[in-house]
């Protein structure tokens, strides 16, 4: 049911764990639904140094947790935020119609840790 | 991907037909291809086949030959048998008394007839998945026609108190139907000593072929047609008669009986064997259903901090099948009923797995998953979010 994309994706997750003193953390998701993703982010002069995730999901919430964190890996904040869902499931060869709403979780939580790094920023 | 050997632990799913059985099958196909209705030879010989089938399903739940009606399997014999029974005797009542952890099959045909005016009452479950006697007793209403309860359950694999509650249907006048789809050939029934109006069974999951099941009525039993069409099987089930698969059922059923106590000892050997190491060595986990009273093939657990279907697919990239209550590996929204119906949270239920053995099994097996699977749920935790907090603590 999952494209290969997919499944090297999920056995071999790039960019797990978690980060010391991030510059911006988002979780997003709950236990009820399912699917929990939690990313941080090292962000130096509004470039994204490094990220890392973890992940409460099945095959599909770990495949676009990895992907996506590689696919903003370098980038600044502005193009970060730019990442769709529709990206990330392009970018992993398509996923089951069933599936999509496990794949809105990563945009999601892209969105959130740069919006609590602008916060901390501001702050 | 570099699997040597593969190992099927979801016979709660579906077994694979047993050579014995499809032996007898075959023939059926070309050689005696007759309809069964059809006056001449070809049909008068499929016909003894038939009969013969119905006899050994008879045999086997102590029934007689002329209270198995052949369907198209369990779904059908819970439609034929719920809706068979509510629309023939809707006169008398409209209630029907069922419980919370029942096969979609009977859940959905209830929840249909809820739409169609009938009244359900769904039963609520204690932590193991037991239906207490008394909840049974005091939902009775003057204008409750039936109680259906299952035998065992297909996610947890819990036994439930049939003779008693059957007693207490018949005490009452109200017809007693139970779905024991899974429990044939897992526990001896019969449905004369333990007063079942009505029992379900599908072939496929005791070495039979799929889409063949019966349903067994007790002579006397009110109930209509739900397919209409021809007069086969005594005009309770229209449509030409699926010989090959019957004839697969009445063997496969003959087989499960004769072979009962080696097969089933056996098989619950490995399944302790199971259970013990898994509790043993994975922490944060708990055993779903009842401790004893479960089929002797079942084991359930659910290992907090992590979700079912990433579990499912990581143990099916090193060759083991089994089965998940996930929202996400059934396409729904939401955790498995039974786990919810238990007692679980949503976040626990998401992490369940089902590991149910059969014939094939070997202790290797269960050596080969005992070896991997902590590794597999370690792996997993170590990526959730949810586990670093209990990490912390510890
Ligand atoms: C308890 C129970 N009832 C009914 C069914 C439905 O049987 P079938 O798939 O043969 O229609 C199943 C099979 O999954 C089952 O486990
Ligand atoms: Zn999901």
């Amino acid at each position: 049911m999952y494209s290969d994309k997919v499944m090297d994706h999920f056995s071999c997750p790039r960019n797990v764990g978690e980060i010391e003193n991030a510059d911006g953390v988002g979780e997003v998701g709950n236990a009820h639904c399912g699917d929990i993703m939690k990313i941080y982010l090292k962000i130096e002069e509004d470039v994204i140094t490094d990220v890392k995730f973890k992940t409460f999901g099945c095959g599909a919430a770990i495949a676009t947790s990895s992907i996506a964190t590689d696919m903003i890996k370098g980038k600044t904040v502005e193009e970060a935020l730019k990442i769709t869902n529709k990206a990330v499931v392009e970018a992993l060869d398509g996923l089951p119609a069933q599936k999509i709403h496990c794949s809105v979780l990563a945009e999601e939580a892209v969105k959130a840790a740069i919006e609590d790094y602008q916060k901390k920023k501001a702050q | 991907m570099n699997v040597s050997k593969r190992i099927y632990l979801d016979h709660a799913a579906t077994t694979y037909t047993s050579k014995e059985v499809l032996n007898e099958m075959l023939p059926f196909f070309t050689e005696y291809f007759g309809n069964p209705s059809s006056v001449h030879q070809y049909g008068r010989e499929v016909k003894k086949s038939i009969d013969l089938a119905r006899d050994r399903v008879a045999k086997a739940i102590g029934a007689l030959p002329e209270e198995i009606y052949f369907t198209a399997g369990g779904s059908e014999a819970d439609n034929l048998a719920i809706k068979g029974v509510a629309y023939a005797n809707k006169s008398k009542g409209n209630h029907i008394i069922t419980t919370k952890i029942e096969h979609p099959a009977v859940i959905h045909t209830c929840e249909q007839l809820e739409k169609e005016g009938f009244e359900v009452t769904y039963l609520n479950v204690d932590q193991y998945g037991m239906v207490s006697l008394e909840d049974v007793k005091s939902s009775i209403k003057a204008n409750t026609i039936l109680i259906s309860v299952m035998y065992a359950n297909n996610e947890i694999g819990t036994i439930q108190p049939i003779t008693e509650i059957a007693q207490i249907a018949k005490e009452k006048g109200i017809y007693f139907h139970t779905d024991a789809v899974q429990a044939i050939g897992s526990v001896r029934i019969n449905v004369k000593e333990q007063n079942i109006d009505m029992l379900s069974m599908a072939a496929h999951k005791f070495y039979g072929p799929k889409g063949v099941g019966a349903l067994y009525v007790r002579k006397g039993v009110k109930l209509i047609s739900i397919i209409h069409g021809g007069s086969q099987e005594r005009k309770r089930r229209a449509g030409t008669e699926n010989v090959p698969g019957i004839v697969g059922m009445g063997k496969a059923i003959e087989l499960a009986y004769q072979n009962f106590d080696e097969h089933n000892s056996r098989v619950k050997g490995l399944r302790d064997k199971l259970i013990k190491g898994v509790m043993e060595n994975i922490p944060y986990t708990r055993l779903n259903g009842h401790p004893e009273k479960r089929l002797v093939n079942n084991s359930n657990f659910c290992f907090e901090y992590i979700e079912g279907e990433s579990l499912l697919l990581n143990l099916d990239m090193k060759g083991i099948a089994g089965s998940s209550g996930s929202a996400c590996s059934s396409g729904s929204l939401e955790p498995s009923h039974v786990l919810l119906a238990i007692g679980l949270s949503h976040e626990i239920a998401h992490g369940s797995l089902r590991l149910s053995l059969g014939e094939v099994n070997t202790e290797e097996d269960i050596d080969f998953v005992l070896q991997v699977l902590p590794e597999i749920v370690d792996r997993l935790r170590q990526m959730s979010p949810l586990y670093e907090k209990v990490k912390g603590g510890k």
